[in-house]
């Protein structure tokens, strides 16, 4: 049985463990997003990847379509995109699994 | 939901019935929101009944309800800093929703909405709505710098800003197909390999029901996984919610 002063001792630890994890007491704020904390099991990164890639495709895609069918310009919005939606998946991408340190130099 | 004869009808599963009898009928109320208020209500009890006692020392299902609410506080500390707070409420219910929607797709007979690309798409898209607003908010009309990385030749404007919009368009996409792809998945799996039983003990009587101890095997294991799968994809969805409103407050 802990004697009342080491009951203290370890309470006041604590609570201030608690109170800097709940973001009571300012901490250096500068520890940004951290992304890093995502899963990082290869199966998982690799279908997130895949997801990324394809996603912003579909958005290129869809808006090309749109903008096509409204100025009746088929296929040039389409293609041109293709080729933005392919580059904004490789942006996605380059942000998901880019060291920390160019993410922050960037923007 | 069986083969029927060879052909294994894997999707049937995720076709949208009425619940509820007549009443739901006549209302268009169907089975997927029959799990949505279940999962709703389960959230709402767990809290409820959880927190009624208030004990210092918290019984099983105050620490289940406090561990639940922390884990999504610190997630919400960690990943948007102080302005965390504000959104906790948002983050929790988002995540708790698509948690329980996960989990209680697993049992026999439920229904996953959580597999509908319908459910996640709505909520990725109030996700990117909110983020848009927020970022409205906190920096008015600064927030389209984000679509223009600082230092970057001005000459390539025309061909930055539209992959940048492009690529925060693409979130809500990726966010919604991620969790849909992956449920849609785990479930399909299940219905094969179930298939699988049934179609080798009909077509091979006594040996078929030993080998078909083979997917049952399987199939105990990829529930162990998928169990794993609906905790990961219900965080991945939660944390990526918070991250984009990171990116929204702070602006980089």
């Amino acid at each position: 049985m802990p004697t009342d002063d080491q009951d203290e001792a370890s309470f006041e630890r604590r609570l201030a463990a608690a109170r800097e994890r709940h973001g009571l007491e300012k901490r250096a704020a500068a520890d940004g997003p951290g992304e890093e904390r995502l899963p990082v099991n290869p199966l998982a990164l690799m279908f997130r990847v895949g997801v990324e890639l394809v996603s912003a495709l579909v958005v290129g895609v869809a808006i090309g379509f749109a903008l096509d069918r409204w100025l009746g310009t088929r296929p040039w919005f389409l293609a041109l995109f293709v080729v933005l939606g392919g580059a904004a998946g490789v942006l996605n991408v380059w942000r998901l699994v880019a060291p920390r340190p160019e993410r922050a130099g960037r923007k | 939901m069986a083969a029927e004869g060879s052909s294994i009808d894997a999707l049937s599963q995720f076709r949208l019935g009425h619940g509820l009898g007549e009443v739901g009928r006549s209302v268009n109320f169907t089975n997927a929101n029959e799990i949505m208020l279940l999962a709703a209500a389960l959230i709402l009890g767990l809290l409820y009944f959880g927190m009624r006692e208030r004990a210092m020392v918290p019984g099983r299902l105050q620490a289940l309800a406090e561990t639940f609410y922390d884990f999504v506080y610190n997630m919400c500390i960690d990943q948007i800093g102080e302005e965390g707070k504000k959104f906790f409420p948002f983050v929790f219910t988002l995540f708790s929703f698509i948690l329980f929607g996960n989990l209680l797709g697993l049992f026999p007979y439920f229904f996953t909405f959580t597999s509908h690309l319908a459910v996640t798409g709505a909520l990725a898209l109030l996700v990117i709505v909110l983020v848009t607003v927020v970022a409205l908010r906190y920096h008015g009309l600064h927030f389209f710098s984000y679509f223009f990385p600082a230092g970057a030749p001005k000459l390539l404007a025309p061909l930055i800003i539209p992959i940048e919009i492009l690529s925060y368009l693409s979130r809500p996409v990726s966010l919604s197909i991620r969790l849909f792809a992956n449920m849609t998945a785990g479930h399909v799996m299940f219905e094969v390999f179930a298939s699988f039983m049934i179609m080798l003990a009909t077509a091979l009587g006594v040996i078929g029901y030993v080998m078909a101890l083979g997917p049952l095997v399987l199939n105990v294991a990829l529930m162990g996984f998928e169990l794993l799968v609906a905790f990961l994809q219900a965080y991945v969805f939660a944390i990526l919610t918070c991250i984009y409103l990171h990116d929204a407050v702070h602006l980089h």
